[in-house]
C-alpha cells in the first residue's frame, strides 16, 4: 500500500449478539488484521480507549475471545457539541484450530492497538524435506 | 446532555445516545468541509472550555502533527500498519496512509494554550475558550 493514500473513515460495526445482554449499552467489533507468519498466527486489533487493565482475552473450546472495556467516566460533565463517532465496549471472537499452542499465547497492548500472537504448535511448522 | 451519573448500568447508553443525537451537528457550521473524513473528531464543552476527542489508534506520536491558529486546527499525520516479512494476510481491515483535517471552531480560543494528550489510541484536545469570548454577568443595580 503506498504511504501517500488518503485515510477514509471507518463506520464502527456493532456486534451482533447471538444472546440477550444483561447491561445496556452498545458494544462494537475492533477493526482487525490476521496474518501468519511460519511460527504463528498474528490478530491486531484496534480498540481506541482501552487501556491495558481493561482487556480481557481468554481461550474457551478453540474459540479466542477479546474484550475491551472503555472508561466511559472520563466523559463525565462533557456536554457533546458535535460528534462523528460513538463509543462503547469492544468484543470480538475468533476460532482457532488445534494446530495453535493454546499455552503459549501472548498479547500485547499499545496506543489503543491490541497484538495476540498464536504460536503454532510444534507439528504444524513447516518443515524443509530434504531431496535425496 | 447526559445529566447524572446515578446508575452505572445506564450511563452507558446514556452517553451513546447523548453522542448519537449530536451526530454531524451543525455547531462547527460549515467550517469543517470536511465531515466525514480521517480522523473522526467528537467536540465537547466542559465548563467553558471545549474538549475534542479524536479516535487515532496505533500512531506514533512522532508521526502527528497539530497546529493551531486563531480558531483553526489542523491535525495532520501518517498511520502505518506493518505486518513484517514472511507474512501472508488473511484478514486486513486495519487503513493506513496520511491524514490532514482542519477544524474550525465558531468561538474565539486560545490557540497558545491548547493542550494535547494522546493516550491509548485517543488524541485529546483541550480548548481554552478566549477570555473575551467567555459570558459575563450583568449586576443589576
Amino acid at each position: 500500500m503506498s504511504d501517500s493514500q488518503e485515510l477514509q473513515v471507518q463506520q464502527k460495526r456493532e456486534v451482533e449478539k447471538k444472546t440477550e445482554g444483561t447491561t445496556s449499552g452498545r458494544v462494537f467489533l475492533p477493526v482487525t488484521d490476521i496474518f501468519e507468519t511460519p511460527e504463528a498466527l498474528t490478530v491486531v486489533l484496534e480498540m481506541p480507549g482501552v487501556d491495558r487493565d481493561s482487556i480481557e482475552a481468554s481461550v474457551d473450546n478453540d474459540v479466542v475471545t477479546i474484550e475491551g472495556r472503555i472508561d466511559f467516566t472520563k466523559y463525565e460533565g462533557m456536554q457533546p457539541l458535535y460528534t462523528e463517532y460513538n463509543v462503547g465496549h469492544y468484543a470480538r471472537s475468533f476460532q482457532i484450530s488445534n494446530k495453535i499452542d493454546q499455552t503459549k499465547i501472548s498479547a500485547l497492548m499499545k496506543d489503543g492497538v491490541v497484538t495476540i500472537v498464536l504460536p503454532k504448535a510444534e507439528q504444524a511448522k513447516p518443515r524443509k524435506i530434504q531431496v535425496s | 446532555m447526559f445529566a447524572g451519573f446515578s446508575d452505572p448500568f445506564e450511563t452507558l447508553l446514556t452517553l451513546q445516545r447523548a453522542l448519537d443525537a449530536r451526530i454531524a451537528s451543525d455547531w462547527m457550521g460549515r467550517g469543517t468541509g470536511a465531515i466525514g473524513s480521517f480522523p473522526p473528531i467528537n467536540m465537547f464543552q466542559k465548563g467553558d472550555d471545549y474538549v475534542a476527542i479524536i479516535e487515532l489508534p496505533g500512531i506514533d506520536k512522532n508521526d502527528l502533527e497539530i497546529e493551531a491558529k486563531e480558531n483553526t486546527i489542523r491535525i495532520c499525520g501518517k498511520k502505518t500498519v506493518a505486518y513484517g516479512e514472511q507474512a501472508s494476510v488473511h484478514r486486513r481491515e486495519r487503513i493506513s496512509g496520511v491524514f490532514d483535517r482542519t477544524l474550525s471552531v465558531p468561538i474565539r480560543i486560545e490557540p497558545d494554550r491548547i493542550m494535547a494528550e494522546y493516550r491509548d489510541g485517543l488524541l485529546a484536545l483541550f480548548i481554552p475558550r478566549a477570555e473575551a469570548d467567555k459570558p459575563r454577568s450583568i449586576k443589576i443595580s
